[in-house]
């Protein structure tokens, strides 16, 4: 007779077992679930992290381009000051910089382990943030027309027989990881965890259940490498955490409990390496942020942007940290589903717009660059007269990391992952060979 | 004969989850229970003790003033370093010591609320219409108020017309703060010849004063017509200048004058002229323009479509038949949105009574389930609203305009089950052996309950461990 219990799971899964089975206590049916992350000598060490920016991150406020003679009258006083200046950008070439909140990420590009993308965009040309994270996630050409997200359909290729190549942070899972291969999702806990006997019964309860026994399964596993992680994690990280900026006002200020949310935010991190880290482990993680939709007193070198970005910077820094080795084989992408207005509104901020900038970074990154076909922002070559042009399909970048780093192939991706992608090529060379 | 399958979908899927007593009250009848809710006075939640919209930010705005001053007067003293002692730290909080208590209160207040009432299907609709309206306390200058729009805005119109609904959300403080037009100024307005007459460089840098169309897109994209309902940037933009200059009383410089803290029209700062928008032309001067646009929008077919596409996915299933939601549309049209009409239709859906348990609960759902089955009182303070942030459900706090998703996918990862189950477990432990899970089995579930959970619970080690089987059971997760 099998008992499930967390210490099984994991101990197993460290093993790297192929699969676990445990036969229910009291009707006998098996109730299985597979356990392994990846095969063990399937040789893929790559890992993919996609960072949803959820909100419209405004590109030309974290990604200022200083060079354009039309940058600073178009963004009047949000305009983020030039390389050298006070309070000026971190330089990244003669046209380009990277906010002054984005230390981390600047040490990154310096040490060639970050590509910034700007004027990009996903297929989508309208203005509504939720049919347009429904397109960044779907990886289809229309809202609402898949069911399934592109990174879940690049796992079902990856490995069909892996239960869990994928973790998505957060209690539930964002529809980028929905699909034919399962997911399991993971996020902070402040409760108490059921006794063995009780778990078990549940799993029980469920055996009729597909749905319900997968889910619990998937909770268990990754509840137990989590728990381990953050165990193992806090004796390698005997060093004081980064400071992360409070979230003094505005947006984002919520119920009272910004230090708290900045806080969560640096354990989910810190729970994301740690599933990552691992050679059993899962190889693509998703991650959703808030609080990029700008509308009012948006800020430009400080203000409420500004800290929203220094905290994601410090985010980044702390992964790293915690992922230790495994961060030679990570890419992380941060993409957000269309960019703001080029000039500034009514408000001192920014309404909805088109082309924003993006991120890939990580030590499998062939970084140190920025890849741009920058439109301007001369009068007559926004879009629709207001927007920044995209001129990158985010689907490019997307392809490459997935063909890189998951051994998608080319074929497969348009096929499959992307269909009607065809004139979006895969960005050759931004990963390291 | 009693139906007792509709009777648990009266109460589990239109209701907020059987009370004891309750599946059996009702069975002779459920679809007429439900009816019955419909009648009478309009569900408001009167409490002495939670604050008027108006007053909270008139509270603020002296609190926002006074720690401008504070800010200024200690920067003079104290030039390069921002002292940190405990007056410093005293004055820097008064503003969320105001807020945050009355957040509470009033979050305390509706999960009371949707615990007792009798009339649970009608506080599921004030939950609907808050979510579809949605306000979100993760902006500051909502966190006071977002209880208070939906006792001021959403609960007196819930039995009324939508257009009536539509007219009292769009003119709350709450919805124009947080959708950013309470400062929106129309570029030809007087408010704007007056700043571009100073001429350039006489306050740098000089400020830019414009529209700010979120608000507008979000009507036409969320709160009306739907995301495909046929508007284009060029109506988003002209509708933006349509309702300019609705605003908020009490402010100060180009923001002074009217009530404070309450609806006022800004005419300096309206744009002026005709309009044209969704191909018509709107040529009412002033507050009346905004209003005839928001009647228009309140009665047009895609808004039907839209509105009853949710209702239905709401009270039916995640993908709602086409039928069912054309009917409801329909009755929309023909009543011009009269929303106990529209509720009544739903009602006598046939497609929403053949598939019982076709919802998963939301953590929402879940909570106020579970304490309605159990009979526990709410506990005060901050403890009545704690689950709710742990199953990932804070109150009043959606997170976005389009306010919490409504399909399952969007709700049951893995972690989030585990966290139902952990609560769930707690919950049990705290009640002990003072409910008999098998006892209240059928009384929750009623003809749901299967046989796979009545053997589980009978084999249960402890009274207990019987609660946290009944409460983890697949019919209780769902509704």
């Amino acid at each position: 007779m099998t008992h499930i219990t967390r210490r099984r799971f994991l101990s197993q899964g460290a093993a790297g077992a192929g699969a676990l089975a445990a036969a229910s206590l009291t009707g006998g049916a098996l109730w299985t679930t597979r356990l392994a992350f990846g095969a063990p000598g399937s040789g893929a060490d790559g890992r993919v992290v996609f960072i949803i920016m959820r909100g419209a991150l405004d590109g030309l406020c974290a990604v200022p381009p200083y060079g354009d003679s039309a940058y600073a009258s178009l963004r009047e006083a949000l305009a983020v000051p030039p390389p050298g200046a006070a309070g000026g950008g971190l330089k990244l070439d003669n046209l380009f910089a990277l906010h002054p909140s984005l230390a981390f990420m600047h040490e990154c590009f310096a040490g060639g382990e970050l590509a910034v993308l700007h004027a990009a965009a996903t297929p989508y040309r309208e203005r509504s943030h939720f049919d347009g994270q429904d397109v960044l996630e779907s990886g289809v050409l229309l809202p609402h027309a898949s069911e399934s997200g592109w990174l879940n359909r690049a796992l079902a290729l990856k490995d069909a027989r892996s239960a869990s190549l994928g973790i998505a942070l957060g209690a539930n899972v964002p529809l980028v990881m929905r699909g034919p291969a399962e997911v399991a999702s993971w996020s902070p806990s402040k409760l108490a965890g059921l006794s063995e006997d009780t778990l078990q019964r549940v799993a029980d309860l469920y055996s009729t259940n597909p749905t319900l026994s997968q889910r619990l399964a998937d909770a268990l596993a990754s509840d137990a490498i989590a728990t381990a992680g953050q165990s193992q994690s806090n004796e390698m990280m005997a060093a004081p955490a980064p400071a992360v900026a409070g979230d003094q006002a505005g947006a984002g200020a919520g119920a009272g409990a910004q230090r708290g949310g900045a806080a969560r935010y640096l354990e989910t991190v810190r729970a994301m390496a740690s599933f990552l880290r691992r050679d059993d482990g899962p190889r693509v993680a998703v991650m959703e942020t808030t609080g990029w939709d700008t509308h009012a007193n948006e800020g430009g070198a400080q203000g409420q942007l500004a800290q929203r970005l220094a905290a994601l910077d410090a985010g980044l820094r702390e992964f790293r940290a915690a992922l230790g080795p495994a961060w030679r084989n990570t890419a992380v992408l941060l993409a957000t589903e269309f960019g703001r207005t080029a000039a500034t509104n009514g408000t001192r901020g920014t309404d909805h717009g088109t082309g924003s900038a993006a991120f890939v970074v990580g030590g499998a990154v062939a970084g140190g660059r920025v890849l741009a076909d920058w439109p301007g922002l001369g009068a007559r070559a926004l879009y629709e007269g207001r927007d920044l042009r995209p001129t990158l399909d985010l689907r490019s970048p997307m392809k490459a990391l997935l063909h890189a780093q998951l051994g998608i192939s080319d074929r497969e991706l348009n096929a499959v992952v992307f269909p009607d992608s065809e004139g979006a090529k895969r960005l050759d060379g931004l990963i390291r060979a | 004969m009693a139906d007792t399958i509709a009777a648990a979908i009266a109460a589990n899927r239109f209701g907020l989850g059987a009370r004891p007593g309750e599946i059996e009250r009702i069975a002779a009848d459920p679809r007429g229970a439900l009816r019955a809710q419909l009648t009478g006075a309009a569900p408001l939640l009167v409490d002495a003790n939670l604050p008027a919209s108006a007053d909270v930010i008139e509270r603020e705005v002296q609190l926002r003033m006074e720690r401008k001053e504070f800010k200024q007067r200690i920067a003079g003293e104290v030039p390069n370093d921002a002292p940190n002692d405990a007056a410093t730290q005293a004055a820097l909080q008064k503003l969320p010591a105001l807020l945050r208590p009355i957040y509470i209160d009033d979050a305390v207040a509706r999960v009371r609320s949707g615990v007792a009432t009798e009339r649970p299907m009608l506080e599921r609709l004030v939950h609907f219409w808050s979510n579809h309206f949605a306000v979100s306390v993760d902006k500051q200058a909502v966190l006071g108020i977002a209880g208070a729009f939906e006792r001021e805005a959403i609960r007196p119109h819930v039995l009324g017309s939508f257009q009536d609904l539509l007219l009292a959300v769009e003119q709350h403080p709450a919805m124009l703060l947080y959708l950013d037009n309470a400062q929106s100024v129309g570029p030809n307005s007087d408010a704007a010849r007056k700043l571009s007459r100073r001429g350039f460089g006489f306050s740098a840098p000089r400020q830019k004063i414009g529209i700010n169309e979120n608000l507008a897109r979000e009507i036409l994209e969320l709160h009306t017509l739907g995301v495909n309902g046929g508007y284009t940037q060029a109506d988003v933009t002209e509708f933006a200048k349509v309702i300019s200059g609705w605003s908020i009383g009490g402010g100060q410089g180009r923001l002074r004058g009217g009530e404070p803290g309450r609806y006022y029209f800004r005419e300096a700062l309206h744009e002026p002229g005709t309009r044209h928008l969704l191909g018509r032309s709107y040529r009412e001067s002033g507050y009346q323009q905004g209003v005839a646009v928001l009647q228009d929008l309140a009665a047009l077919p895609e808004t039907a479509q839209h509105l009853a596409t949710k209702l239905c996915r709401h009270f039916i299933a995640d993908e709602p038949p086409q039928t069912a939601v054309d009917r409801v549309a329909r009755v929309f049209l023909a009543t011009s949105g009269d929303l106990p009409s529209v509720y009544r239709a739903l009602i006598d859906a046939p497609e929403a009574w053949s598939e019982p348990l076709s919802k998963y609960k939301t953590p929402s759902d879940y909570i106020y389930s579970s304490w309605r089955a159990l009979q526990l009182p709410v506990p005060d303070g901050p403890k009545a609203i704690a689950p709710f942030e742990l199953l990932g459900q804070r109150n009043f706090s959606p997170g976005s305009p389009a306010g919490w998703p409504d399909r399952a996918a969007d709700w049951d990862g893995s972690a989030s089950l585990l966290k139902r189950l952990e609560w769930a477990d707690q919950v049990s432990q705290r009640i002990g052996t003072r409910v008999a899970a098998a006892e209240l089995a059928p009384q929750a579930l009623g003809a749901t309950l299967s046989n796979h959970t009545r053997v589980a619970i009978a084999r249960a080690e402890s009274g207990t461990q019987a609660l946290t089987l009944l409460m983890a059971s697949p019919e209780f997760m769902r509704r």
